[in-house]
């Protein structure tokens, strides 16, 4: 009545299925799959490391003076702070503009109208836009709101770059806000009908909380391809030039119809320098925008789990 | 008893007249439906205005120059010079070396992370990509001319100059790895278990299973991945612009160890750094021509991915 360990049963039938065999080919081809995601994250390793050991100069030596320093061609005084308060002014644009208008467009083809012939030409229409290259939405800028509307926004401002960015990402906030709404469950609803409820009052009491994590995910993504784009800001007429003064504080509201540069802006300048001490700059400039960006892709990562997690 | 019962009936009323009226609550009802309505239909007059700010420029450009400056030696649109195939050779060329690059790591990394990877490790690896997603291309082109440039490029070939085609497509298949592998990943996916299984259950290991039943089944998917991909490269901008220099314009090249235009760069080379696009009398006019350009490429590679998406989506 000796026991068989059924581990030695099932290695022993294996290896006599494979005719005795060691699998060659099944091991070197799972070998080269991992080594084509370890090479891809590797790359992501180089970068960063790269970035980080090139702007460490310059981020250890003077961080505070980089931060709200000015531009300037002297590189040992040169500063982002201008850069920063463009990309702060994008992001508010893109806060109020994008996000209201995208969620309320998501409600609208998944609540009032799915399947309705308007909700399916609405639907394509976005993800055609969504693949449109971000340089194209910078003749828009151009020509709408720098041109046509240019004497509402003042032509070439960080207003007229706001409002581009804020349709750029348009389309990503409506995709990822209509997936979070398609995922509460239908008896959510039928319970608030059910009690009297009017649509409005399920959506706003019932459905958008639900789907509030899925929702939240999706514009800090949008958020942060703002901050990033730099295409666009070019078109519509970020400039590292002609910057009057430009000394005023953040939230200075009189900037927002005068010239403008932004993070990607004064990074494509200044890689374009020959100089080291502009390596190293820009490196840090770098740094700062990845430390930004990131922190916001993390949070909607980390969100965006936790959210599956309770589904299950 | 009498007082309780006319509480009551007047309760009922008020709930009644809440109930039925065409009032407040009603009209309020209207108002949202119809903002609500004017957001997304607000995606159609984008759309519209893009193709509206694109054509009419683009139209002035086409019924004014001259043919035969649309082939001639480089595209120096300073100077008057158009000629479009050295921009869409630039493009093909930065695509192609982006797809080289991307495919196989974004394909490899799909796969093992569909079939392969264990819960855990896929838990870790795959917010990983999402990160590298994440990167800002500005990013990518500054790595591309300070590390890809001296450390790949100028091995490959030592006497190529620090801005190369090149660089510039190794940095935009990086930015499109993470694209590809997301979408073979959902592709792969939505294949059942049941043809694994059944496969399996005929003897057939891993690798046969992988290879011969679920690349097969999900093949739609991984052709509209690298679609979208190549759509994705030919739109990049700011690596090309950074990374692969002439930007003041290009001579006709074929040979990627050279410095070279795409469309996208050439877009951004036009209106970068001066105060307004100017130059020859038709200059300003030429960018919004390549945008439209652009634009329809990408366009009709898109609309083509989503068949293939929807082909996939239909079967399973």
């Amino acid at each position: 009545m000796a026991l068989v360990n059924p581990a030695t049963t099932r290695e022993a039938v294996a290896r006599q299925l494979r005719g005795g065999r060691a699998d060659i080919a099944g091991l070197a081809f799972r070998a080269l799959l991992l080594v084509a995601l370890l090479v891809t994250v590797g790359i992501l390793g180089i970068l960063i490391l790269d970035v980080w050991t090139g702007g460490w100069s310059v981020l250890s030596e003077r961080l505070g003076s980089f931060l709200t320093g000015t531009l300037s061609s002297r590189s040992e005084r040169a500063g982002v702070f201008q850069g920063i308060r463009g990309s702060f002014w994008i992001a508010m644009f893109t806060i109020v503009l994008a996000f209201p208008l995208g969620i309320g467009a998501a409600i609208y083809l998944e609540e009032y109208a799915p399947n309705t012939r308007f909700a399916r030409v609405v639907d394509v229409n976005i993800r055609n836009l969504a693949g449109v290259p971000s340089v194209v939405y910078g003749i828009l800028g151009l020509t709408i709101f720098v041109k046509v509307l240019g004497s509402f926004t003042g032509g070439r401002t960080v207003m007229a770059a706001g409002i581009t960015l804020a349709i750029l990402v348009l389309p990503i906030v409506i995709i990822t806000s209509a997936e979070a709404i398609r995922s509460v469950p239908s008896g959510l609803r039928e319970a608030g009908f059910g009690v009297g409820a009017t649509r409005w009052e399920v959506i706003r009491h019932h459905v958008l909380p639900y789907a509030a994590p899925g929702i939240l995910t999706g514009t800090v993504l949008s958020l942060a391809r703002a901050l990033g784009e730099a295409a666009p800001l070019i078109l519509v007429g970020a400039t590292t030039d002609f910057l009057g003064g430009g000394r005023g504080s953040l939230l200075d509201f009189g900037q927002l119809t005068e010239r403008f540069t932004a993070l990607p802006i004064i990074i494509t300048t200044w890689a374009g320098r020959p100089q080291t001490e502009f390596r190293s700059l820009t490196a840090a400039a770098i740094v700062v925008l990845l430390v930004v960006v990131l922190l916001f892709n993390a949070v909607a990562i980390l969100l965006r789990n936790r959210y599956e997690k309770r589904r299950r | 008893m009498i007082h309780q019962a006319s509480r009551e009936a007047t309760a009922t009323d008020r709930l009644r007249a809440e109930l039925c009226s065409t009032g407040g609550r009603h009209r309020r009802e209207q108002v949202i439906r119809n903002l609500l309505r004017a957001c997304a239909g607000l995606s159609i007059l984008i759309s519209f205005l893009i193709v509206l700010s694109l054509s009419r420029e683009a139209w002035t450009f086409v019924s004014q120059v001259e043919w035969a400056r649309l082939v001639d030696d480089g595209w120096f649109p300073r100077r008057g010079i158009y000629d479009v195939r050295t921009l869409l050779a630039g493009s093909v060329i930065v695509a192609g070396i982006a797809m080289v690059v991307a495919a196989p790591l974004g394909l490899g990394a799909a796969i093992f992370l569909a079939e392969y990877a264990p819960p855990r490790l896929r838990r870790t690896l795959k917010p990983l990509l999402e990160v590298l997603a994440g990167i800002p291309s500005v990013v990518l082109g500054f790595f591309a001319l300070t590390w890809i440039s001296p450390e790949i490029v100028q091995r490959l070939r030592p006497d190529s100059p620090q801005f190369t085609l090149m660089a510039a497509g190794i940095g935009v298949g990086i930015l499109t790895i993470p694209l590809i592998a997301s979408i073979a990943e959902d592709a792969m996916r939505a294949v059942p278990a049941v043809l694994r299984e059944a496969s399996y259950g005929l003897g057939a290991r891993k690798i046969t299973t992988t290879v011969r039943v679920v690349i097969p089944a999900a093949v739609s998917g991984l052709v509209a991945a690298f679609i979208v991909a190549i759509s994705r490269a030919i739109g990049e901008t700011m690596v090309v612009f950074i990374a692969a220099g002439a930007t003041g314009g290009s001579l006709f090249t074929m040979d990627p160890f050279e410095s070279g235009q795409t469309m996208t760069a050439a877009m951004a080379a036009q209106a970068a750094g001066t105060d307004a696009v100017r130059g020859a009398a038709l200059t300003f006019q030429s960018l919004f021509f390549v945008g439209l350009l652009l634009f329809l490429i990408t366009l009709s590679l898109n609309v083509v991915a989503d068949r293939f998406v929807r082909r996939v989506r239909q079967r399973y």
